[in-house]
Parts: structure tokens; sequence; C-alpha cells
């Protein structure tokens, strides 16, 4: 038996449906993510978890009890919302102590666990501060340890990251995962950031209109989306529409705009289907090795990376390549493009609307 | 948890409903039923069924002269207050952070201090033997006092003063929500600034100033203090006609008769006026 | 920034002429040596002053009204605090009702209320009751502080009572620990407008009111009808002054222009 298991959970809002029939087990001390645009129920399912909003349907185990009748307030649950909700009123220390303050440990106890937690998110010498007088990391922290203060069974992050600047979004996450491995304790993270999502999680969940689309570890996602919503949702991809025409245990016959590509194989009917290729799959070479060649239309400078689109026969095709410090094609210029058909994705062709 | 939630936001104003079923409601409904009951001077109020004091009031021209006083010092205050609240508060809102919290004491402050104060004061400028009228003829002006006393133009004068905070705030809230850049944008557009006031700033304020307008018309109908203390005797309003009937005549059913057709017919105004705003500017809020 | 020009600097030098000049002709007035009205005064003398101690009834009036606004201001807060919390947060079938219910004295003229609980009071043989005057006062001032409670409340953040309610507080704690905390100063605001208003009323009051429990309103509004002296001038003078302080309070405090216009203005 899994330690935290959701099974068939569904949240209607009058005619809307929020979280439609959504499944997921985590195991103990693992860091799931759910992952999904805005909108897509990640936050719904959060909030029935923690009993802010109740299911219309469906069961939320929790180490073997059922959490559906229990109030909110005695699930036991640490959650850091995405406004860090500190108390403005009171100090780090009140702040942090409130919830042990709620289970009537004594003061020396209160104290003695209130400057571990302070100690383990690094912020022992600012107990006495209030909220305003923070940034936002260190407001961010105080709210990671007046959540797992309570020595919770889980932890639920509530795009914990999501008002902090670029720089100190990755800091935090390296810290965070430090601290959640520290603390070994059961975490579920909802973002919308899959670079966030795919860096701290053991596990991915991609959600997507209430549903849930794929759950394995972040390379597995990256690398084996099952649908092309997931391909373009995380990183960056070219995608294809193409019609497959054959396929066997060695590889497939596509077409593409015309022209006939060699794909992998595919558990899927000949007939329309979205091709995703990584522009970092994607290499400059020699005009004879070139499956296509066109011309780079549009030419960006990332720093560590230079980011092309070029005009192909197949449709314009992104491609990222690293910074080496070496001369790069110009804009206009003609450059041949090839690529291993096993990077070549299939997958079924969705609608717009999926 | 979700049929409590429910119940909750009854169950926390419960103690607030109740206290104005009770004390705002049935008194309310107590007055419209006295309206209708008869009153003699040695008999006092019968408790009848009658639309005598209705049809004593609108068969009265005496009545309907002291109304359309109401109304008109009302609508007059309402204009005069929108004619000096809409540049002020357009003022306001260009001024200098520090000047602006000045002028916002200023025209703020008096809001807070009481309307019989205020009255005061304008009964000490405005008496025949009072500061304006000494000042000019001092000055030479004038050689017999202009009356403003027991005047409409005089409690118009001073219910402006009264009204005028109202009408500011209100068209103070709208320009506040409004984007600056906007005036830039028309200028950069080659506008000049009487055509930026007129094509960008007033539509804008339009929203306050028709919010505004309808506090200050509301409050000046009903207003008391006010007409009481400069127009006394001579120049009666409705209010001050109902204190009459109730505290002096005694004639509580006629009183409340006349306060039931303020009632009416500012909520009438108001309704109108809210009808009439929202289907010629249905654009301009939100 | 834009800048006003000449106009606008004038015109605005003209306002505030015209909305101070009542104030300070009747803080003039008081200090003449003479027995009648004259301003600018011939003298200083705080004759006038003194002689608002020979006069105990404006003295008690004061008195009643200082106890009738903060009582009333009191029972009203507690009334309307948590009818704001229903109102303020989620919606549910006749809040918008509700709330135009709750802010309908100010839509009613004054002089209508009077009346209204002229007759209730009078019919339950009550009228000129501090009890009954107070639980009108509430009725009256209740908007000003539901409104501004309401602007906490809207503007509170969710997930702090949640938070709360996370690490195991119950209802009860919630709203002393979190919810009250954070709309402080909204009822601090909302209780000084309402004490304010109530300490100033006089239309419904001049109803309700009897010679024991007449407020300084009531009274100086039937003195300056009968007559205009000096005195009433001082003893506004004085009310100016406590006014005048209570807004450098509420200033320090609230910020007055959130108090008198709403959340938005910061």
């Amino acid at each position: 038996m899994p330690f935290l298991q959701l099974s068939g959970l569904t949240k209607r809002f009058g005619d809307v449906v929020a979280v439609e029939d959504f499944s997921l087990a985590v195991e103990k001390g693992e860091f799931v993510s759910l992952l999904g645009p805005s909108g897509c129920g990640k936050t719904t399912t959060l909030q029935m978890i923690a009993g802010f909003e109740q299911p219309t349907s469906g069961h939320i185990m929790l180490n073997g009890r059922h959490l559906e009748e229990v109030p909110a307030r005695n699930r036991g649950l640490g959650i850091v919302f995405q406004t860090y909700a500190l108390f403005p009123h009171m100090t780090v220390e009140e702040n942090v102590a409130f919830g042990l303050e709620m289970r009537g440990i004594d003061k020396k106890e209160r104290a003695r666990k209130v400057a571990g937690a302070l100690e383990l998110v690094q912020l022992a010498h600012l107990a006495k501060r209030y909220p305003r007088a923070m940034s936002g990391g260190q407001r961010q922290r105080v709210a990671l340890a007046r959540a797992l203060v309570i020595e919770p069974e889980l932890l639920l992050l509530d795009e914990p990251l999501s008002n902090l600047d670029a720089k100190l979004r990755e800091e935090m996450q390296l810290e965070l995962r430090r601290i959640q491995q520290e603390a070994g304790v059961t975490t579920l993270l909802v973002t919308h950031d899959q670079n966030e999502a795919m860096a701290l999680s053991d596990r991915v969940a991609v959600m997507h209109h209430g549903r849930l689309m794929q759950q394995e570890t972040p390379f597995h996602v990256y690398e084996n989306p099952k649908s092309s919503f997931i391909s373009t949702f995380l990183g960056k991809t070219n995608s294809l529409t193409a019609t497959l025409k054959t396929t066997n245990d060695e590889g497939s016959a596509l077409v593409c705009n015309g022209m006939e590509l060699a794909g992998p194989p595919a558990h899927l009917r000949p007939g329309p289907i979205t091709v995703s290729l990584r522009p970092e799959r994607i290499e400059i070479v020699e005009a004879g090795e070139a499956v296509v060649s066109g011309p780079v239309i549009e030419r960006i400078f990332l720093g560590d990376q230079w980011l092309f689109r070029i005009e192909t026969p197949i449709g314009p095709l992104l491609v990222v390549r690293r910074n080496r410090g070496q001369r790069e094609p110009e804009h206009g210029e003609t450059v041949h493009l090839a690529w291993t058909p096993h990077h070549l994705r299939l997958l079924p062709k969705e609608d717009e609307a999926a | 948890m979700t049929r409590r939630s429910r119940s909750r936001p009854w169950i926390l104003s419960a103690p607030a409903l109740l206290l104005f079923l009770v004390l705002l409601l049935v008194p309310l409904a107590m007055t419209f039923i006295l309206s209708f009951h008869s009153f003699s001077f040695y008999g006092g109020i019968t408790p009848t069924f009658s639309l005598e004091n209705y049809i004593e009031v609108l068969s009265d021209g005496y009545f309907y002269e002291i109304f359309g006083r109401t109304f008109a010092i009302a609508l007059a205050t309402t204009l005069i207050c929108a004619a000096i609240g809409l540049p002020q508060a357009y003022f306001l809102s260009r001024m200098h952070p520090f000047w602006r919290s000045v002028m916002l004491l200023v025209v703020l402050g008096p809001l807070l201090i009481s309307v019989v104060v205020r009255t005061l004061g304008w009964a000490i400028l405005l008496g025949n033997k009072g500061v304006i009228n000494d000042a000019l003829r001092d000055l030479g002006l004038i050689t017999s006092p202009i009356r403003m006393m027991y005047t409409s133009g005089g409690i118009v004068l001073a219910l402006v003063h009264v009204m005028v905070p109202f009408m500011i705030l209100a068209i103070w809230a709208a320009l506040q929500r409004t984007d600056p850049a906007t005036e830039s944008a028309a200028e950069s557009l080659g506008a000049r600034p009487w055509t930026i006031f007129r094509r960008i700033v007033l539509p804008q304020a339009m929203p306050g100033i028709l919010s505004g307008s309808l506090i200050v018309f509301s409050l000046s109908a009903s207003a008391f203090a006010t007409p009481a203390i400069l127009g006394g005797r001579r120049v009666k309003v409705v209010s001050t006609t109902v204190y009459d009937e109730f505290l002096n005549t005694l004639n509580w059913p006629l009183g409340a008769a006349i306060a039931m057709l303020l009632l009416v017919s500012v909520l009438a105004i108001m309704v109108g006026w809210n009808r009439l705003v929202e289907r010629r500017f249905a654009g301009v809020f939100e | 920034m834009r800048h006003n020009g000449l106009f606008a600097k004038a015109f605005s030098v003209l306002f505030a002429v015209f909305m101070l000049a009542p104030l300070v002709v009747v803080i003039g007035v008081s200090f003449t040596p003479e027995g009648f009205l004259e301003f600018p005064p011939s003298g200083l003398s705080l004759r006038w002053f003194r002689a608002i101690l020979d006069n105990p009834d404006f003295i008690e009036a004061a008195w009643v009204s200082l106890q009738l606004g903060v009582a009333s201001a009191t029972v009203s807060s507690i009334f309307a605090v948590p009818a704001a919390l229903a109102i303020g947060r989620g919606r549910f079938p006749g809040r918008d009702a509700l709330q135009a219910f709750f802010l309908s004295p100010l839509t009613v003229p004054t002089v209508v209320l009077g009346i209204a609980f002229l007759r209730f009071l009078s019919f339950l043989n009550a009228n000129g009751t501090f009890v009954g005057l107070m639980l009108c006062h509430a009725i009256i001032i209740m908007p000003f502080i539901l409104r501004l409670v309401l602007a906490s409340v809207t503007g509170l953040d969710r997930s702090q009572e949640q938070a709360a309610v996370s690490l195991g507080a119950s209802d009860w704690t919630v709203f002393r620990r979190v919810t009250l905390p954070a709309i402080m100063p909204g009822v601090i605001g909302g209780w000084v407008l309402a004490f304010i208003t109530s300490f100033d009323e006089l239309t419904v009051t001049v109803f309700i009111v009897s010679p024991t429990t007449t407020t300084l309103p009531v009274r100086l509004f039937s003195h300056i009808t009968q007559t205009t002296d000096p005195l009433v001038a001082s003893i506004s003078t004085v009310a100016i002054l406590f006014t005048v302080g209570l807004m450098f309070l509420v200033d320090r405090i609230y910020g007055l222009d959130r108090l008198l216009i709403g959340e938005g203005a910061r």
C-alpha cells in the first residue's frame, strides 16, 4: 500500500469539472510534482488533500487513514502557500511556534523545536524579526520551517517559488531539495514551472484539463512524452504533422509535408500522427549528410546557447546549439540538418482542444 | 464541512440581521402604518386606516411648494457641487503629494465636524449683520445688507459646503482608478490641456460624478440641520416640516405621511438615476 | 508628475478658503470679549470659554454624547464584524441583498429614520432612554463600520487562515489569532468613524432624546434656533478642537484618507 493514495478524485464546481478521476500513488519519502498549466486542476487537487475543498467523489488515503472526513485542522499536513501566508503580526519565532502551540506542546519543547526548524532553514539569527522586514527568500524559508516543525506526514508545496526572482529561484530549488531530504518528509509540489518540477522531484505527474496525463521520472517524461501536449509543455520541441506509412520492429516510415522520413518503431496505427523532435537533437552537418536543408530565418543568442529557426521543406525547425565560442551560421545562410531516426517521438495526433 | 460552510455566512450575520429587522424594518413599517392613522387636536391619534393624510398633502399647494423647494435646493446643491468638485478633484490628483495631503485634510476634515457647528459658522457669515455683509459695507460696495439668512440661496451655499467633500471623494476615487499615462498619451498625440480634460479626464471621471451626484442629491433632499438653522420657519423644507409636525403640532400621522412621501420620492429618484446611468454609461463602468 | 497651472492653484486656494471660512469664523467669534457675535473679535478673551463652566447642561450633554458614541460604536462593531466576515468572503445566495440591507441606513433619509425610531421607542415606552438611543445610533453607524471592515476582509489573504487551520487551529483560534489581528486596522478605523458620526448626529437624535439624554449636537441646535451668542461659538470651538485632535490621532494610526475614501486610497 503506498503512503499517499489518491483514487478517482473528482471535483466539480457546478458544471465545471476542475479535477476528473485523478489517481496517484506516492511512496514514503518521495518528492512528487504535480505539473501543469494554470487551470489544469493541480491547485484544486492540493486543496482537496489539504482539506480546504471537499472532493465531489474519490478517496484520499494517507498512511492507511481516510482523509476525506478529517477536518483540515486535524489532518496534520505541512503546507507552504504560494503567498507564504505568514502571520504578519507575529515574529518568525511565533509563526513557526504556532502549530506546536495548537498541539499543546509545552514552552520548553516548543522553543527547542522552533530553534531546530530555524536551524534547518538557516534562519536562526532572524528569529525575532517580523515577516515584513524580510526578503522573499527568507519568508519562503520561514514558511517552510513553519510547515516542517509540526513534523507532518506529508508536505504540500503550492507554487512555493513562483514569487521569487529567477536567480533566487534556482538557489531555493537546491535548498528546498536539501531540506526535504534532510527532513525526509514525503512531499507533493504543485507547480506550473517545468524546470522546477524536473529539478526537484523524484517523479513528475503532468496534469491537463483536470486529468492526469503521465507520471514518471522527470527524465522519462522529458524523453518519452506520452502526448504532444506533454512534449510541448516540458521543454522546447518541434511538433510536426506527419503521416505514418508503415512500422515494424526495425523502424517506421513517415511522410511529412511530402518528404519521406525514417522514424523509430511505433505502437501506432498508420495514419496522421504528430512527430516531436527536440531542438537539441538536431545537428548541423555537411551538405552530403543532410536530412533537410534551408536558410536561417531567426538567430537568437542566449549566452550559453544559440537558438536558430530554419526554414525547411518539412516546416520551420527550431535548433539549439551549445555556445562553444565558434562561428555559427548567419541570418539567411543555408544550413544542412540531420538527426538520428530514434530521436523522433511519434505521438498520436491530438485534437486541438485536448 | 460543505453543509456547514453554506449556512455559515447566515450564522455570522444573524445577530446584525436580527438587530436590523427589529430596529429598522419594524420601525419603518410602523411609521408606514402610522401614516394611515388619523389625528385630531383633542382626540390625538386614532388607529384608523385611511388615505386622508396623503390626500391632504397631495391636494395642498403649500406642501407642493415645500417639496418643490426641497428638490430645487437639492438639485442646485448637486449641480454646484459637481461644478466645483470636478475641477478640484482633478487638481487634487495633480498636486504635489505634500499639498495634496494638506488639501485632503481641508476637504475631508469638515466632514468630521458636526453639521450644527458648520452651519453656525454660516449663520455668522451670512447674517444681515454678519461677516460678509459687514465686509461688503466696509468696502463701500453696498449700503444696505444683502439678505442671505432665511433664503434658499443661503441654504444652498451652506449645503454645498457640507456636501462637496462627498462629491470630491467620489470623483477622486474614479480618477484614482484611471491610468495617468492616458493623459500623456493624448498629449503625445497632439491634444491641448483643455482637450485632454474634456476628452480624456472627464469621461473617466464620469462614474465618480454620477455616483457623487446621487449621494449629494439624496443627502441634500433629506438634510435637516442646515435648512432648520438657516431657513428657520420662513424657508421650510420637507425634513423641517416633518420635524414641526412631530414635535410642535404633534400631528404624527400627517408627519409620517410627509416622511413616507419623501422616502418614496428619494428612493424613486435613486432607482431611476441608477437605471439611467446603467443604460447610458454601461460601458464606462467596468 | 504633471503640475497644476496658476488657475488651478488659485481655484484650490479659493476652495480652501470656502471650506475653512465657517470654521475660522466660529473659532474667531468665540474669543470675543463682548456679549454679542462679532468677527473679527475686538479683543482676545477667554470669557466665553469660562462661561461654558457656568452652563453645566452643555457639559452634561457633551458627556452623554461621549458615552453614547463609545457605547454605540462598540455595540455596532460587535454586530458588524461577523457580518462583514460573512459578506466579505465567498459568494452565497442573498449576499448582495444582505449587504444592501446593512448599508440601507445611508439611503433612507435621516429624518425618516428619526421618526421611525421615535414611533418604535414610544410604542415600547423606551423613548429618551440611553439604551434606546444607543441601539438606534448603532443602526445608523453600522454602514460606516461595515464598509471599512469589509475593505479589510476582502483584502485579507485567505491562505493565512488556511495556514493556521493546517497547523491545527480551531475556528475560534483562527479568528482570534489570525483574522482579527489582520482586520484590526479596519475595525479601529470603522469604530472611530462610527464614533464621530454618532457624536455629531443630530437629525435622528433630535427626535428621540429626553431632557436627561440630550446630546451635545441637540443641545447646541436648540440653543442656536433660539439665539446665537458667543457661548455656542466657544462650545463649538471646543468641539472642533476635539475633532481635530481625534483626526490627527486617526491619521497617525490608520490614515485619514483611507478612513474616508476606503482601502484603495493607498
